[in-house]
């Protein structure tokens, strides 16, 4: 398989904002991008799955909850428990936790305002397959802006995630929105479902953005995919 | 036609920003002693015919798989007369 034969797919969902930004990160990654409908029980035989930002379904009852029960989701969740690599950003990190992909939950933010800002992180764990192309403590600049991205899980699951490395990425400087031990995103145990609160698909030009430090999280899985074969 | 009532609250120990979103306005409108505000979500469910054991076991699960996220929400279903 050539890098331009990998397909990576993005669910638009009712109120997504960030699926055409992340459309165009898998392209600029080197991958072939491929729009996937939340209304379709079908992932086009795609070889990994970005659930974007924005919202979904009017994010009534809880951020997410509605989306969780999506026809696509349930292809996503049996693809993901068989190793298929899931990024969730943002709301797709909502998505995924209500989804039970992966533990805890995102609730608003402490301070109670809305977040936008250009946010360090330094990335934990570079060894899921949406990071191999960072080093463990490399310190990158991404975009972030939620209302609810106040990560949120029992003590005794986040001494796990710690425990067993999950925690994918965490703030630096001050917890931009009241999230448990400054985590900004996590893994599931093996490895292949990531959910990430800031938006790694805003930072891969130097034309708009803070620079292309996100790009990364999109050539991780092309190279993941890649070695394979 | 039965009317069940599902109250879902965040769990005591989780950070209610809303709640005290509301409860620092409360001052300011002159209501004094309010040490705490919590707020939370009532659902009002009506069900065609009786309800039986079976329809109520439904409902709960309605409200443990939908209406609450048990990771951070508790809820109470009650049955109104």
């Amino acid at each position: 398989m050539t890098a331009a034969g990998t397909r990576i797919g993005v669910v638009t969902f009712p109120g997504s904002l960030d699926d055409v930004d992340a459309l165009r990160a898998v392209r600029l990654a080197g991958a072939e991008p491929v729009a996937l409908w939340h209304g379709d029980h079908d992932l086009q035989g795609v070889d990994a799955v970005v659930l974007p930002g924005g919202f979904s379904y009017g994010d009534y009852l809880r951020c997410g909850a509605i989306a969780r029960f999506a026809p696509v989701m349930s292809e996503v969740v049996e693809a993901a428990d068989g190793g298929l690599p899931v990024l969730g950003i943002c709301n797709g990190f909502q998505i995924l936790c209500e989804s039970h992909l992966l533990p805890g939950a995102l609730i608003r933010n402490d301070h109670q305002r809305f977040t936008c800002r250009d946010q360090r992180l330094v990335i934990e764990n570079a060894s899921t397959v949406w990071t191999t192309s960072y080093t463990a403590g490399q310190q990158i600049l991404v975009p972030l802006k939620n209302g609810e991205g106040g990560y949120v899980a029992a003590k005794e699951t986040l001494d796990e995630l710690e425990a067993e490395g999950r925690v994918v990425a965490r703030y630096l400087g001050s917890d931009p929105n009241g999230s448990a031990r400054g985590i900004a995103g996590i893994s599931n145990p093996r490895g292949n479902v990531v959910g990430l609160m800031p938006h790694p698909e805003h930072a891969v030009e130097d034309l708009c953005g803070p620079g292309t430090d996100g790009l990364g999280f999109f050539t991780s899985v092309l190279q993941s995919v890649l070695a394979r074969g | 036609m039965t009317r069940v009532v599902v109250d879902v609250m965040l769990k005591p120990e989780i950070l209610d920003p809303q709640g005290k979103a509301v409860q620092g306005a409360l001052p300011r409108l002159g209501f004094e002693g309010f040490t705490e505000v919590r707020q939370g979500k009532r659902f009002e469910l009506t069900l065609d015919g009786d309800l039986t054991e079976e329809r109520l076991a439904e409902v709960r699960s309605v409200a443990e798989t939908v209406l609450s996220n048990p990771v951070i929400e508790d809820f109470t279903v009650t049955v109104e007369q």
